[in-house]
């Protein structure tokens, strides 16, 4: 298949790959650019593992081809935090013990960023169902959803 | 090492600091099995049998070797042979002989320079089959007329030995006392039959491993795994490899619960790897996930239980079937022995069967076998209290077992917690909360024995005072920093200056897997001894320094003193003084320990539930959750509630939704998180929490596991709650809607 040639923007650096026309965003981000943090727990959009922003909107990448992203931008996991400075959220995930094995933790922070960008005080019925499409297996979302309830009260500066 | 004694004052064991390994985690830097890459790297891919059930006539390969791009092609004549017994089935499991024995069995294998190619490769491999009979269901697979997987199954533990083959391995009875004597004691007896279906751990990442194996018989192997020992170990027998020439590195593993404590692709990677003589990446797509990793057994269960009229159990009676899957394995002796262990009976007596079907090879999942029995025991006993109009948690009180009692699978407890968790459930908001229309309580208690287990670390010393620890048990949820917080305790020295490192296969001597919810127990009691050794170098260092004899010094809070004699004649040393100088003194200094653990703490939890069921769809809402389990001593405390919530909520999905479900033919119609639902946020409450600390006395802080006994009681929990909800007992797992609106009609 002949290769393709992509302009894009991850995490505000300028980035040009070549690609496969059946290649997924994911399989380019962990394959060929080595943005490992985005994981596949399922390549068919239901486990949330791979979540990315693609022009600010929250998708998972395993259902975006690589070909489609060309001019467009991407933020992954490993653009949250701000070189070294974590993330509120990242550290609020850490204080809280909000993660166990942590494969899902890079898509929920993701997905939990672009949340709190939308609604900076959520409920935390808002907060369950906004996460309702990344799966956690390990701890129940009990300490998942005080973490980010916490980060939103904190970001709000209350 | 014995129980330190029940009143020492912890400075860091019961605190909750950041986890060493977080920063990795929450920045998406830490490497899980997926993340590895080799240069030359190809990419595998398993051919997988399309029939549950089928006769192998031939394999034709040569299509797909053809391929560009494709390096290697393997099928079984690629592995040792020879093999029989346990490591022959996990081989045949790997990769299928003479007959494919369910839907997903691997029978070849490629490898080729891009996924794509060897995703095509895999489908040019022509596979001649002959379709045979199939059998799924564990009580179809019973019956005399049905399809026989394996004619070398004659069914063990019979009075005699039976002259046919058949899907039964195996008959087990465990008990004591005589029941009949006991139900004929009793004014009330209960019996119900369940049904449960197999589930699946749902670990969100999938297998994956990255081998390389080359010419000169050496191999080395990147996994995702509970335990790399046993990945070693097996691979080399299945590879006909040398122990000592394969070297495996464990990596970040995203979730096992079970599920990750044997090989399925591994073998097969090194395979082709040592036949293509480049390293060679496999990563199991979702789907295989569940038709071709372990998920956990199906059953049909029988239990009787009678009881006089003020409450006291006089007699209690199983008969478990446990399916296994295609080969022999199934939990249905633990499910035996765990059934009745929250009570104190004369009269018990529990028959298991042990049953193969054509289905994936069933894996441990936490607790294996328990929350089965379980959910069938307790179920029982809320029907008994209700019958009795006696408290549920009184009733379980009445009949608890405490120190002395003798278990129903024999021996006698210790020190354990069950009445402490039942006063603390009973005492619990939550229990006298009160409910609102078509709502229910549930509560139920559960049991399970926990492990200890070979282990061996390693506690190294650095100039810089700070210390490196290595584990051979895989961190899977927060063990590292329990880890660090032990042997912080016992050196009198920061937290913060630990670092756990889970060292390979070539780095440390051999660990049992992490399973049994051992790590926090058995890696944590090597770490405390090993630390002690350490100490002991340290004093005699110190010692040296001072000049005075080793036996008169001391280690107190992170400081050599002078005793005895010389007590308070020089300056208390800090680990960090002794150690910067060590090269003057002797040399490194570091302490190890090894140990095959006999013993371990069982421990007990009750949970309280309440649950929701909308009367026109069917639907049910869990509303509120307490989990109160004991965990001898909680190193973590915030990582011990985490292992709390997260059995909880994979209990709440066995009972709710989750569940495998196969097609006439046999395949697995659901093998995706779409229609394989786990629990999502949108589904729970949060879930509350309380810890009970009875210490173990095999333990030198108390430690008991924690990871299992929180999914043994929520699948009766909720099944009590939902049927109170309902008004109606329901015994059949999973109870989705439809079957909870058939239930309502039925009522």
């Amino acid at each position: 298949m002949k290769q393709m040639t992509v302009s894009t923007t991850i995490n505000g650096d300028v980035v040009e790959f070549l690609c496969e026309p059946d290649e997924t965003l994911l399989d380019v981000l962990r394959n060929r650019l080595n943005l490992t943090g985005s994981k596949e727990g399922c390549g068919t959009g239901d486990c949330g593992a791979c979540s990315v922003t693609l022009d600010g909107r929250l998708v998972c990448s395993c259902l975006v081809l690589g070909a489609e992203v060309n001019g467009r931008e991407i933020g992954t996991i490993e653009g949250v935090a701000d070189g070294d400075t974590l993330h509120p959220l990242q550290s609020k995930f850490l204080e809280h013990a909000a993660l166990q094995c942590g494969i899902c933790t890079p898509g929920i922070l993701v997905a939990a960023k672009s949340l709190l960008e939308r609604n900076p005080d959520p409920t935390e019925t808002e907060v369950r169902y906004w996460l309702a499409g990344n799966l956690c297996r390990c701890t129940g979302y009990d300490k998942i959803i005080r973490a980010v309830l916490d980060t939103a009260a904190e970001m709000r500066g209350a | 090492m014995p129980l330190d004694n029940n009143n020492r004052v912890f400075k860091s064991v019961g605190t909750s600091p950041l986890r060493p390994d977080g920063l990795d985690k929450v920045t998406g830097r830490a490497r899980f099995g997926a993340d590895a890459t080799a240069s030359g790297m190809l990419w595998g891919r398993i051919v997988r049998s399309p029939h549950a059930h089928a006769r192998i006539r031939s394999i034709d390969t040569s299509k797909a070797e053809a391929l560009p791009g494709v390096k290697a092609v393997v099928t079984r004549a690629d592995f040792a042979t020879g093999l029989d017994g346990d490591i022959g089935d996990i081989l045949e499991n790997v990769m299928a002989s003479e007959k494919a024995l369910y839907q997903g069995h691997a029978v070849a294998a490629v490898a080729a320079t891009s996924p794509s190619i060897a995703r095509k490769a895999a489908k040019l491999i022509v596979v001649d089959y002959e379709v045979l009979p199939h059998v799924t269901d564990v009580d179809e697979a019973m019956k005399p007329d049905a399809p026989v997987l394996n004619e070398k199954i004659f069914t063990e533990g019979l009075a005699e030995k039976p002259t046919k083959p058949s899907n039964v391995v195996k008959r087990i009875e465990i008990g004591h006392g005589d029941v009949e004597k006991g139900f004929a004691a009793a004014d009330v007896i209960i019996e119900h039959s369940f049904r449960t279906e197999a589930t699946h751990q749902g670990y969100i990442e999938p297998h994956a491993c990255l081998a390389s194996a080359g010419p000169d018989g050496q191999g080395e192997l990147w996994c995702c795994t509970q335990g790399h020992f046993m990945v070693r170990d097996t691979c080399a027998q299945l590879l006909g490899m040398d122990v000592s020439k394969l070297r495996v590195t464990a990596s970040e593993i995203g979730g096992g619960f079970g599920g990750k404590t044997t090989v399925f692709i591994e073998p097969t990677a090194l395979a082709l790897s040592r036949k293509a003589n480049r390293p060679v990446k496999i990563v199991m797509p979702r789907e295989e996930v569940f038709v071709a990793s372990g998920p956990t057994a199906s059953s049909s269960i029988d239990i009787k239980i009678g009881a006089t009229k003020d409450g006291r159990i006089t007699a209690a009676d199983a008969v478990l079937r446990y399916q296994g899957g295609a080969f022999p394995g199934s939990p249905v002796e633990m499910g035996a022995m765990t059934a009745f262990a929250c009570y104190e009976l004369e009269h018990v007596r529990c028959i298991g069967f042990e049953v193969v079907t054509n289905r994936p090879k069933a894996a441990a999942y936490r607790a294996p076998g328990a929350p089965m029995s379980a959910f069938a025991v307790e179920s029982v006993i809320a029907e008994l209290a209700e019958k009795l109009n006696i408290d549920p948690i009184e009733l379980r009180l009445k009949n608890a077992v405490k120190e002395g009692s003798r278990s129903s699978y024999g021996p006698v407890f210790g020190p354990i917690g069950l009445i402490e968790t039942l006063e603390a459930a009973k005492a619990h908001p939550h229990y006298s909360a009160p409910l609102g229309p078509n709502q229910g309580r549930g509560v139920a208690s559960g049991f399970w024995f926990n492990f200890g287990g070979q282990t061996c670390t390693s506690l190294n010393v650095n100039i810089d005072g700070t210390v490196t620890l290595s584990v051979g048990t895989p961190d899977i949820g927060g063990s590292r920093a329990s880890m660090c917080l032990m042997a912080a305790e016992e050196l009198g020295i920061p937290y913060e200056s630990v670092r756990t490192i889970i060292a390979d296969t070539s780095s440390l001597g051999y660990n049992d897997v992490t399973d049994g919810s051992r790590v926090t127990f058995a890696s944590g009691l090597a770490t405390i001894a090993a630390a002690r050794n350490a100490i002991k170098v340290l004093c005699e260092r110190a010692a040296k320094m001072w000049g005075i004899p080793a036996d008169a010094v001391i280690w107190e809070e992170g400081y050599a003193k002078p005793a005895g004699a010389n007590a308070g004649e020089f300056e208390p040393l800090s680990l960090a003084d002794i150690a910067k100088v060590a090269g003057n003194t002797g040399g490194p200094i570091a302490g190890h320990h090894e140990v095959n653990i006999e013993t371990a703490g069982p421990s007990f939890a009750t949970h309280i539930v309440d649950a929701e069921v909308d009367p026109e769809t069917g639907r049910t809402q869990i509303t509120r959750y307490t989990v109160v389990q004991d965990a001898g001593k909680a190193v973590h405390r915030a990582y011990v509630e985490g292992q709390f919530q997260g059995g909880a909520v994979q209990g709440i999905g066995w009972v709710l939704n989750e569940c495998y479900i196969y097609g006439e033919d046999g395949v697995l119609q659901n093998a995706g998180f779409l229609d394989y639902r786990i629990p999502v946020a949108s589904d729970l409450p949060m879930i509350d929490t309380v810890i009970v600390e009875v210490p173990n006395p095999g333990h030198p802080y108390g430690v008991r596991g924690v990871g299992e006994t929180s999914i043994v009681p929520p699948l009766a929990a909720v099944a009590n709650a939902v049927s109170a909800a309902a008004g109606v007992r329901l015994t059949e797992l999973p109870m989705s809607p439809p079957r909870i609106l058939v239930a309502l009609e039925e009522r």
